[in-house]
């Protein structure tokens, strides 16, 4: 039973993983505008007909 | 050039407005002016024709810019003032474009590149309306770059002197971490805290237990570290001064909460409370960042629709046109009357005048200045109408600043807000005293219970409904009420306007109209030369009669005043191609009063050019329309006044419209008005009603002074509010909407209580988890918040406002 030790000491070492990268997107500006990419996804690429 | 037939419109391929002719066109491709096809022509040489297949019609139609505009921009003070970041190779800099409107603005500004191989990238924020832009200062300038996004419709708002404050986004962004955090911490705790939930049976291993445990305590030492922090720091900070606020009962229940646990854990009586210790930090934060979104999209940011559009007259190609007062450029050339307000910094052009700064700096003494010297916004100019060149911009917020700071400060009546706040302290001090009792009853009847219990009453305890109901309700308010043209200087006004049981008026030019009234000339004709010199001296006051001659004298030119001076209640005199000119009332100008022969209802002003009696302009008075219905619907809560510079000749007049109880005091003098309100106000509420122009120290003294305005820029810092003369027969509407809108808070107050009331009761009784209660109280302030914001312009809706 003591192997759950081992468990939870991984999964939450994978857990702080993620929380540090939430605090990097945070930080890099990622929350800052969650409007305008919602419509910049939806612009075409460039079609090259030059 | 052909002219489109009546019966087929075309619209512009660029911005959709209809094209007067079918002479602007490339191709089958028409457009309403040069503009749109300049910028269709940029848009498709650039491989940017896809612009038009984003949105329909996404075009702007733009004006023409002065090539000089935007010179000031290659000055290396602004420049660093504006840019966010600059080492001589690369720019970065964020400009404000509120013509940002779709999804295709965001499409091309996020392609200018292509436009100019200077711009390296651009993003849009198209809630904010801004555009990071990074480019290339070898390549492109700030000016050039600016010049470029004004060209294809995007002209950037820049404001030197009100840069929003880069501190907000920050803020913003620790909260998401702190959140981050105990969201973090909370589910992991739920997680490790399960296994001890479902074990009836006492199967876990008490090691386990212990490290289960620990691990909780782990988890949660961020949080009471890092997230909860903001909560501490303002406690704290309030109990410096001496200021019991909100947050200090929160902080209690959070400190109490966390070390109980702890205490629980480490003496291994119990498994403590981590998780709702963490839940609740973690629906605190979610409750604060909330009110803060809806604070933001209720908020009500004082934009062009609450201030007063002040109208200055922009000298352009020797016409004079009036513009609002954002769109005062630097560089522009203006014309300020007697009287006027100067709106912005500037350089003086005219020889010399003389200008009062009272209302900037309190100094009552006018200074004089000379060609090329300074002026700055805010003072007061006095004299012959004078030229300036704008130097600096002004923000709109500086004005009002100014309406509200020096000199103006009316005696603090106790007014809600005052209210309000005291009994927070006593709410809070209250709640901590039930919060104690509770302890220590529980404490005695069942221990377990007690600290629970005391931490839910600490938490659901909100007092925040009342602080946040009254600037919310006179926030809304205020916008609805700069909506309809009424516009205040701040949202107090609002609760003096309810309680107002007497109006006084002024007539001249208050029940009366200034603009569009019969202006005929007795005893003969004016000679075009002596229209000249009329129109000439009129031109300099902004008196109600000045205007109306300066207004019937159309198509007639102006020239040069000599030691022009205005006699308030009396007239003008100046001195044109060295002859004396005097134009006023009849006993100034002729030195006789004759016996009063109007029965025709007329004001008279007389002419006098070098001694020499020219004859009169007779002036028929026309009262304002609604008048009669205005005054029938106030009459059943209000006491009316009617004060006058004139002599009694109206009162007939006047008697039929008004009640049989009004006062009608004539031939009074500025410091007469000013007399009678003083008296007055032992024991009414008294609103007066004025122009603004001799009445500014009976304004300044009612309880509320609103001055009238047709469309000039004749800007009274005494009054609380100026009203459109258009709106004039709303005021019924308005002072109604003032009571609704207090008694809205009143009603606020209620429910807050009531809620109170109910929530510690459960509370007191150990019924509440201290996590329901955690989302309790987010939940009730931002419930207090919509709920007046939505009564408020429901109850405006209803009023037809």
């Amino acid at each position: 039973m003591s192997i759950i030790l081992l468990l939870i000491g991984a999964s939450l070492f994978v857990a702080v993983c993620f929380l540090l990268a939430f605090f990097w997107a945070v930080r890099n500006g990622q929350y800052d505008d969650t409007y305008t990419p919602s419509v910049r996804m939806l612009f075409d690429d460039e079609v090259d007909n030059k | 050039m052909p002219v489109v037939p009546i019966n087929k419109k075309i619209a512009c391929f660029h911005c959709g407005e209809d094209c007067p002719d079918v002479g602007v066109n490339i191709g089958e491709k028409y457009f309403c002016c040069r503009g749109c096809k300049t910028v269709y022509e940029l848009l498709s040489d650039n491989g940017l024709i896809d612009y038009y297949s984003q949105e329909k019609l996404p075009g702007l139609k733009i004006g023409w810019a002065a090539t000089n505009k935007f010179a000031y921009l290659e000055n290396d003070e602004i420049k660093s003032k504006i840019v966010d970041f600059s080492d001589g190779k690369t720019g970065r800099l964020t400009l404000h474009l509120p013509q940002i409107h779709c999804s295709a603005c965001i499409w091309l500004l996020e392609n200018i590149q292509k436009l100019h191989p200077g711009v390296t990238q651009s993003r849009v924020n198209f809630l904010k309306k801004e555009a990071t832009i990074i480019y290339d200062e070898a390549s492109i300038s700030l000016r050039q770059l600016v010049e470029l996004l004004t060209s294809i419709g995007y002209e950037p708002r820049i404001a030197l002197d009100n840069i929003q404050p880069r501190g907000k986004d920050n803020r913003k962004k620790i909260l998401y971490l702190r959140l981050g955090t105990a969201g973090f911490a909370f589910a992991n705790i739920m997680l490790f805290s399960l296994p001890k939930y479902l074990d009836s049976q006492g199967m876990i291993s008490e090691n386990l237990e212990r490290f289960f445990g620990y691990l909780n305590i782990f988890l949660a030492i961020p949080v009471i570290l890092f997230s909860a922090y903001p909560y501490f720091s303002s406690a704290y900070h309030g109990l410096k001064q001496k200021y019991i606020n909100m947050d200090v009962p929160i902080s209690l229940g959070i400190i109490i909460l966390f070390f109980r646990s702890l205490y629980e854990i480490l003496s291994q009586t119990g498994i403590g409370y981590m998780d709702s210790f963490t839940g609740l930090v973690f629906f605190l934060l979610i409750g604060k960042i909330f009110q803060q979104k809806t604070y933001d999209a209720l908020s009500f940011d004082r934009d062009y629709t609450s201030y007063f559009p002040i109208s200055i007259l922009k000298i352009e190609n020797r016409t004079e046109t009036p513009i609002p007062l954002h769109r005062l450029e630097p560089g522009d050339i203006i014309a300020v009357r007697n009287q006027e307000l100067i709106p912005a910094d500037s350089a003086l052009v005219s020889e010399s005048a003389s200008i009062d700064y009272s209302f900037v700096t309190g100094e009552s003494e006018p200074v004089t200045v000379k060609k090329g010297d300074i002026v700055f916004a805010g003072g007061k100019q006095s004299g012959p109408i004078i030229t300036l060149e704008v130097v600096k911009k002004v923000s709109q917020s500086y004005i009002t600043q100014l309406w509200n700071d020096i000199g103006f400060e009316k005696p603090k009546q106790p007014s809600l807000t005052s209210y309000a706040n005291r009994f927070s302290k006593y709410f809070t001090f209250g709640v901590i005293s039930i919060a104690l009792a509770t302890v220590i009853y529980w404490l005695v009847v069942d221990p377990a219970l007690a600290f629970n219990a005391a931490t839910a009453v600490l938490i659901v305890a909100c007092p925040c409904a009342l602080a946040l109901s009254t600037p919310f309700t006179l926030g809304t308010a205020q916008r609805i009420l700069g909506r309809h043209k009424l516009f205040i200087k701040n949202s107090d006004i609002i609760e003096r306007m309810a309680g107002i049981n007497h109006i006084v008026f002024d007539k001249t030019g208050t029940l009366t109209k200034s603009k569009g009234t019969n202006v005929s000339f007795e005893n003969g004709l004016l000679s075009d030369d002596q229209k000249v010199i009329v129109k000439s001296l009129v031109r300099h006051s902004t008196h109600p009669l000045s205007r109306k001659i300066y207004n019937y004298l159309e198509n007639v030119e102006i020239s040069e005043v000599d030691q022009f001076s205005e006699t308030s209640g009396k007239g003008l005199s100046g001195f044109i191609n060295g002859q004396e000119i005097l134009i006023g009332s009849q006993k100034w100008v002729t030195g006789q009063q004759l016996a009063l022969e109007n029965n025709d209802l007329s004001t008279r002003v007389f002419i006098k050019i070098d001694d020499r009696l020219i004859g009169f302009f007779k002036i028929r008075t026309e009262y304002r329309e609604g008048l009669n219905q205005v005054i029938d619907k106030l009459k059943d809560h209000n006491h009316f006044s009617v004060l006058s510079g004139d002599n009694e000749f109206e009162k007939p007049r006047l008697e039929k419209i008004f009640t049989d109880s009004t006062e009608y005091i004539f031939n009074q003098s500025p410091q007469d008005k000013l007399k009678y309100i003083k008296n007055l106000n032992n024991e009414h509420h008294v609103l007066m009603l004025g122009d603004g122009l001799n009445d500014a120290g009976a304004l300044l003294t009612a309880d509320v002074g609103i001055a009238i305005s047709e469309d000039t820029a004749s800007f009274t810092p005494a009054s609380d509010a100026i009203l459109d003369a258009s709106q004039f027969n709303q005021l019924d509407k308005f002072l109604t909407f003032s009571k609704r809108s207090v008694n809205i808070i009143l009603i606020s107050f209620v429910i807050s209580i009531l809620y109170n009331t109910v929530g510690l009761w459960f509370a007191v009784q150990a019924q509440l988890s201290p996590l329901v209660a955690a989302i309790l109280m987010p939940l009730s302030s931002v419930s207090v918040v919509i709920f007046t914001t939505l009564a408020t312009r429901f109850t405006g809706k209803k009023l037809g406002l």
